[in-house]
């Protein structure tokens, strides 16, 4: 499996969204962006992100200090 | 309604209005305009008054911390408040200013130089008020390339057509 992943670890809003969504256009459609975080309001944005851009959220954990977003690129 | 995404349906559109071009106003406008442009919108920002100052080539707004009773800069592990007095003191709001880049930096927030440049990256449009530009003597040249001049009329024929208007 093809891994593709962002860290986005000790950055704060907006650049977490903008960076995955720059990272995202490199992933092809139906295979899984993974993205690190440390920003606590990163887990309602991507949710929120997702939602809005039609990406599937595939799972959203946390490792410690660090959230752990898969999301699969299925939008256009 | 879960599997109905928005992004779906039809595309979306904002626009702002920018009026304020202060080094902590700044940041409101472009970190709504390149969110939003990450979550697939069109977005339209209208520059406009002090606004103007954020699509120089230089980018370099000022800070004062006059008239913002609800300032408080995290000081001496508590929160100082601001009083009006202070900005009168030569070189405070220069200090002040300063105090504010190096929190941003220290909390690893995007520098404005980086969104403005995200901004432009996203194909966030940017409309400079041509009645303004002339008011404050500025010239085209000292505004980005990327800008296009405009009046109000140019602003609403786009913001009659989108979702969400603001004004900062």
């Amino acid at each position: 499996m093809s891994e593709h992943v962002l860290d986005a670890k000790g950055l704060n809003c907006p650049l977490p969204i903008l960076k995955a969504k720059k990272a995202l256009k490199a992933v092809p459609a139906g295979e899984i962006l993974t993205v690190y975080s440390t920003d606590p309001g990163s887990v309602a944005d991507f949710a929120a992100f997702c939602n809005q851009t039609g990406n599937e959220l595939v799972d959203s954990s946390q490792d410690g200090d660090v959230y752990v977003f898969q999301i699969k690129h299925t939008a256009g | 309604m879960a599997d109905d995404t928005v992004a779906d349906i039809k595309r979306q559109s904002m626009t702002i209005i920018v009026t304020k071009g202060s080094l902590d106003w700044a940041y409101p406008p472009f970190i709504l305009a390149t969110t939003a442009a990450a979550m697939d919108y069109d977005v339209t920002l209208f520059f406009t008054f002090y606004g103007l100052a954020l699509v120089k080539k230089k980018l370099d707004p000022k800070f004062t911390v006059l008239g913002n009773a609800a300032m408080e800069m995290p000081m001496f592990g508590t929160h100082i408040a601001m009083p009006n007095f202070l900005p009168m003191i030569p070189g405070v709001d220069a200090m002040a200013g300063a105090m504010m880049k190096s929190l941003i930096k220290k909390n690893n927030v995007a520098s404005l130089e980086d969104l403005r440049e995200a901004a432009v990256l996203s194909d966030v449009r940017m409309i400079a008020c041509n009645m303004t530009v002339e008011l404050f003597d500025y010239k085209r040249e000292d505004l980005m390339d990327e800008i296009e001049l405009g009046g109000a009329a140019s602003y609403f024929e786009v913001a009659a057509k989108s979702h969400i208007n603001m004004f900062i």
